[in-house]
């Protein structure tokens, strides 16, 4: 029976051992105290770090085929490792390098200049910024800030993630005939990053000014469109996987808690008011993650499910699930979780910027509805897992 | 690294839907009587591919049944669950695991599969429902039997069972947990009276059950004298997953009866309503994708804890799935009339009305073990956190106040 060779949802060893890396790396080079240090530096993380997380763990290359100087791997193994790297709120350009620009470029068509940026991507050499309007779900208009004549480039587009540690520049533009996707030196004439405060201290965000730029055009019309498209839903998909990992460290850290906290006498978590929400944020987190790793196997395989309708469900599921488990987490921490000092509100501005990004809930939500309440039930798409 | 589409061998899946569709073609479900469908997939192996050869199973992964349903369902047959929704989901499984000899086993189960006998579970009482350790119902050995004693509730399908899961007393001197012992129970004989209870949907699924000096059979106990607890655990978790268990295809079962009412009542579409059911469709669908991780990543054996997280969220996306649906249908939701004490044999009538189920749907977060139970189960068996100070785990039964 075909359909049961799709085993959708099945772990690979691989991938456990992609976890298993990852969560020691988080532990060993970058604790606490370490991300703490680095928010504060100018650029916001670590160079040989983040070398590292690509050349010694393979983790910014697994969107990268082999054949271009990465690790070939599925956005299902992608969503493995942004859990893991959200768990531990791993600074650096993730979201502008890994999950957005380098899928941009891995669908653009092939090229020389294409394939040498996404190597250097791929190995942690450089890092890039995917420069769109990244606050909506992808719908191919309204993504562009930047009009291209040919190809000199000029806009402005706010809230880019990692725009100012950015080595490259990604730009979604509008053209005459279409969308174009082009590539800026940030250090070229016209150019301006702004670095601008961000909610989340652990993930900048910037402010590009394009003034008639010349780019390096890698793709026009309906390539380009694809290209975005292919960005958006990957990121959409791998943001959902870093809030998964959020709320799951979260509700680790509350119940841990919770086991150790006494009052009259008893640990806190014996009450049923703790313990009850403990278990509401458990299910939370555990359809989260259903949800985040349903989408990279739609993202991966179109037999599965529509995958803008997958994406729509992890980032309206993950949204609110981080967002509450985090506030919960805060809460059933009591007065220390209000603290400076607590790591808590490190992973609640998280969660609350990540709830801001590619789409809000609500915005997911409408496109949900569009898909499955605006159509005749016999339009309705059937994904494949349906069958167990 | 990994391709996502052909990582394991699909031979047992294919092997196993091979098999039913063989059934179904042998013995058309449209046509032929239920019992003679479900003895051919019980006789196949297919009434519950994870037990035994022999006793309807294959000793296949439990994770491929619903290849099974599915391909039934698709050729118009009935769920076998829901025939026989206690005895096949928790009798079955509880008979497996500690029934006297295989002999008696498989007695039991043929019919129990093609639903011509229908189970029952005796296990809450007036006294004893979260708490049900604490029941008070009797067995004192009398000879190979033993005499049973006292008063169950809530007993659904008790009017038309042949059997009855029964947890009684058999040492008051114990702590509670240590003083019960599980029987199978016949309910026909003298001894055993059945009185429908009414419930607020105007129907009584389920009864009172006065047992005065009814007998059991030694050789119908289940498990050792004095540890049926561990025995009624079983049971219970195997009620979790086959209350929460239950999934379809997308856009099925209780969030397709509202996709058809939205789709029904153009008319009374708002902003409002519209955002209310993509959120409960969505929470519907993570569900359903939820329990089919689930499964596949479950080991073979014994239904976990995570019978309880689908139960928990089942039965409230029901409530408020129903909820949804009476506020679309607005003040026409209060034309109902039809407060007939019926007595069907099982409550998933497909012809009740929407106010019907919308009623049904309060005893969700009940039936099976209440929502806060749940949460309990969740924090402290799955988290770890501390239990509730507790008075009554160490001393003897019946020293421990009831009310
Ligand atoms: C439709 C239906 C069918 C049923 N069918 C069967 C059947 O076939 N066989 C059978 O044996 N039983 C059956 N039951 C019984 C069911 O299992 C019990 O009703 C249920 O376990 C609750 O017990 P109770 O009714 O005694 O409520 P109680 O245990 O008295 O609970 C009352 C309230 O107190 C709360 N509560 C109790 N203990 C705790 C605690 N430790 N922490 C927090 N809150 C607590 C409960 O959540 C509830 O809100 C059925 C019930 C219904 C509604």
């Amino acid at each position: 029976m075909a359909e049961q060779e799709l085993r959708e949802f099945d772990v690979t060893d691989e991938q456990r051992e992609l976890r298993a890396a990852l969560h020691r790396f988080a532990e060993r080079q970058h604790d606490e105290a370490t991300l703490r240090r680095l928010v504060d530096t100018t650029d916001g993380f670590d160079r040989a770090l983040w070398a590292r997380l690509g050349t010694e763990l393979g983790a910014l290359s697994l969107a990268v085929p082999e054949d271009l100087g990465g690790a070939g791997g599925t956005c299902v193994d992608q969503a493995v490792a942004a859990e893991e790297l959200g768990a531990a709120l791993v600074t650096g350009p993730l979201l502008g390098t890994v999950a957005l620009a380098v899928p941009a470029l891995v669908a653009a068509p092939a090229g020389d200049g294409r394939d040498a940026l996404l190597a250097a991507l791929a190995d942690g050499s450089r890092t890039a910024a995917l420069v769109a309007r990244l606050t909506t779900p992808y719908d191919g208009a309204s993504a562009a800030g930047v009009t291209a004549d040919g190809d000199r480039l000029t806009g402005t587009v706010e809230h880019v993630p990692d725009a100012g540690a950015a080595d490259v520049l990604v730009v979604a533009a509008a053209g005459p005939e279409g969308p174009v996707l082009a590539v800026v030196d940030p250090g070229a004439d016209g150019v301006r990053v702004q670095r601008c405060g961000s909610f989340d201290v652990t993930r900048p965000v910037g402010r590009v000014v394009l003034d008639g730029v010349t780019g390096t055009v890698l793709a026009t019309g309906a390539d380009a469109d694809g290209a975005l498209r292919h960005a958006f839903r990957t990121a959409g998909a791998l943001l959902a996987a870093e809030q998964a990992g959020i709320a799951r460290r979260l509700l680790d850290l509350t119940v841990a808690y919770a086991k150790e906290r006494l009052q009259f006498g008893r640990p806190i978590g014996s009450f049923q008011a703790v313990k009850h929400r403990c278990a509401d944020m458990l299910v939370a987190v555990e359809q989260a993650r259903t949800a985040a790793l349903h989408a990279a196997w739609a993202v991966d395989d179109p037999r599965v499910d529509d995958a803008d309708l997958a994406v729509s469900i992890a980032q309206a599921t993950c949204s609110e699930t981080a967002y509450r488990v985090a506030a919960d987490a805060v809460q059933l921490h009591g007065g220390i979780g209000f603290t400076w000092e607590h790591v808590a509100h490190l992973y609640y501005k998280r969660a609350v910027a990540d709830a801001a990004l590619l789409g809000s809930a609500e915005a997911h939500r409408e496109r949900i509805a569009v898909l499955v309440l605006d159509t005749l039930g016999d339009d309705v798409r059937e994904p494949r897992v349906a069958t167990g | 690294m990994s391709s996502p589409t052909t990582t394991r061998p699909a031979s047992d899946a294919a092997r196993v839907a091979q098999a039913a569709r063989e059934v179904v073609e042998a013995h058309d479900p449209l046509s032929v009587p239920r019992e003679e469908l479900f003895g051919a997939l019980y006789d196949a192996g297919l009434a519950w591919v994870h037990h035994p050869e022999g006793l309807g199973g294959l000793g296949l992964s439990r994770g491929l049944q619903p290849v099974v349903d599915q391909i039934v369902t698709d050729a118009g047959g009935e769920r076998m669950f829901a025939v026989n929704p206690i005895g096949y989901g928790m009798g079955a499984p509880t008979v497996v695991e500690y029934g006297p000899d295989r002999d008696q086993v498989g007695a039991w189960l043929r019919p129990m599969a093609t639903g011509e006998e229908i189970w029952c579970q005796l296990f809450s009482e007036p006294g004893a429902g979260s708490d049900v350790a604490g029941l008070a119902t009797s067995a004192v050995r009398d000879g190979d039997e033993w005499v049973v004693n006292g008063q169950k509730v809530w007993t659904t399908l008790a009017h038309v069972a042949r059997w009855g899961m029964l947890v009684a007393r058999t040492d008051p001197e114990q702590p509670k947990h240590r003083g019960l012992t599980y029987f199978v129970i016949d309910m026909t004989q003298p001894g055993v009276d059945v009185r429908p209870l009414r419930q607020m949907t105007g129907q009584a699924e389920f009864n009172e059950v006065h047992l005065h000096d009814a007998r059991v059979l030694d050789a119908h106990r289940l498990g050792e004298v004095g540890a049926g607890w561990k025995v009624a655990i079983t049971t219970l978790m195997n009620e979790r997953t086959a209350i929460g268990g239950v999934t379809g295809r997308r856009g099925s079962g209780v969030i397709g009866e509202a996709l058809g009412l939205w789709r029904a009542h153009p008319d009374r579409h708002t902003p409002v309503l519209r955002d209310r059911l993509a959120a409960l469709w969505t929470r519907a669908e993570t569900h359903r994708l939820t329990l089919a991780r689930a499964r596949r990543t479950a080991s073979a054996g014994q239904p976990g804890p995570e019978g309880s997280v689908s139960k928990l969220v089942g039965a409230e996306l029901n409530q408020d799935v129903y909820e949804f649906c009476m506020d679309l249908l607005g003040p026409d939701a209060l034309l109902y009339d039809d407060w007939t004490m019926d007595r069907g044999r099982v409550h998933t009538d497909p012809n009740s009305t929407v106010q019907q189920r919308f009623l049904r749907s309060r005893a969700n977060t009940i039936e099976g073990g209440t929502s806060e139970v749940m949460r309990n189960i969740l924090g402290e068996r799955v988290l770890g956190l501390p239990g509730e100070p507790r008075s009554d785990s160490d001393r003897p039964w019946k020293e421990v106040p009831r009310g």
